[in-house]
């Protein structure tokens, strides 16, 4: 197996994640976007963990997996709140902070 | 080896069909289960960097629990579970040539980095002895900070989801 071969599929997964940040309205689909991010990053350091011979790339696997849970869990929870103040989550109705 | 090249590639082609159909599909529950799809291909693909409690923690942590999460932040933001036409911008398309690019720099960036450069093959399994090692040696003070940052994100969602 080559390295290039996982760290090119990440890079297209990160890609596709960062088409759905731009594109999605919908908050919890920019959520999801931002999951397959988080994903190809852990694939990055799981193949350099492995070319490299050490153990410091699942430590930090594990520690991106904890963030994202939290992530997560915050993120959807502001998601919440905003639906329960405006009945949407249309993210570019959101523009009362533009000043 | 072979066998491991053809794994890689049925799920690797997996993971990019489902990870498009999650950021073009129309409907937030078939994106989440299409979600699902890409999260279980990341898995496997972790057994095939021998990592499996990376793997494992990723099906319980993502699959089981960050799911179940995603399900119902859909279930209680949306009125009816069907097609939602307004899901995408009105300039949803300038994110193609976008992520086109950043995919060209990138793929050049690796392969004039790393070219032909192959991964060990006669490495053992790394062990959950040897990363809990890790963790609660020289990582003892992120592990620290991380669960602080759980607690912190727990009670921050009580908060801001309670009804008062």
């Amino acid at each position: 197996m080559l390295v290039n071969q996982f760290l090119i599929l990440a890079a297209v997964l990160f890609c596709i994640g960062v088409y759905g940040v731009i594109a999605r309205r919908n908050a919890v689909m920019v959520l999801m976007s931002i999951e397959l991010i988080l994903n190809s990053v852990n694939i990055n350091f799981l193949a350099f963990a492995l070319r490299n011979g050490s153990i410091d790339g699942h430590v930090f696997a594990l520690y991106i997996i904890a963030v994202a849970a939290a992530e997560v869990g915050v993120g959807l929870a502001l998601v919440l709140l905003v639906y329960r103040n405006r009945k949407s989550i249309a993210l570019d109705e959101l523009s009362e902070m533009k000043g | 080896m072979v066998a491991q090249n053809i794994a890689f590639g049925i799920i690797a082609a997996i993971m990019v069909v489902g990870a498009l159909r999650v950021v073009t599909v129309n409907n937030v529950v078939h994106a989440a289960l299409w979600l699902v799809l890409v999260l279980a291909g990341a898995a496997a693909q972790y057994v095939l960097l021998t990592a499996e409690f990376v793997a494992v923690t990723q099906v319980l942590v993502y699959i089981g629990a960050v799911m179940v999460l995603f399900l119902f932040g859909t279930m209680l933001t949306r009125a009816q579970l069907g097609k939602e036409k307004k899901l995408n911008n009105t300039t949803w398309y300038l994110g193609i040539p976008a992520s086109l690019l950043l995919l060209g720099v990138m793929i050049m960036a690796l392969t004039s980095s790393f070219g032909n450069e192959k991964l060990p093959t006669n490495t053992e399994l790394v062990s959950t002895q040897e990363i809990s090692d890790q963790i609660f040696g020289p990582y003892l003070l992120p592990f620290w900070a991380l669960s602080f940052v759980l607690l912190a994100a727990v009670i921050g969602a009580i908060v801001l989801a309670r009804k008062d």
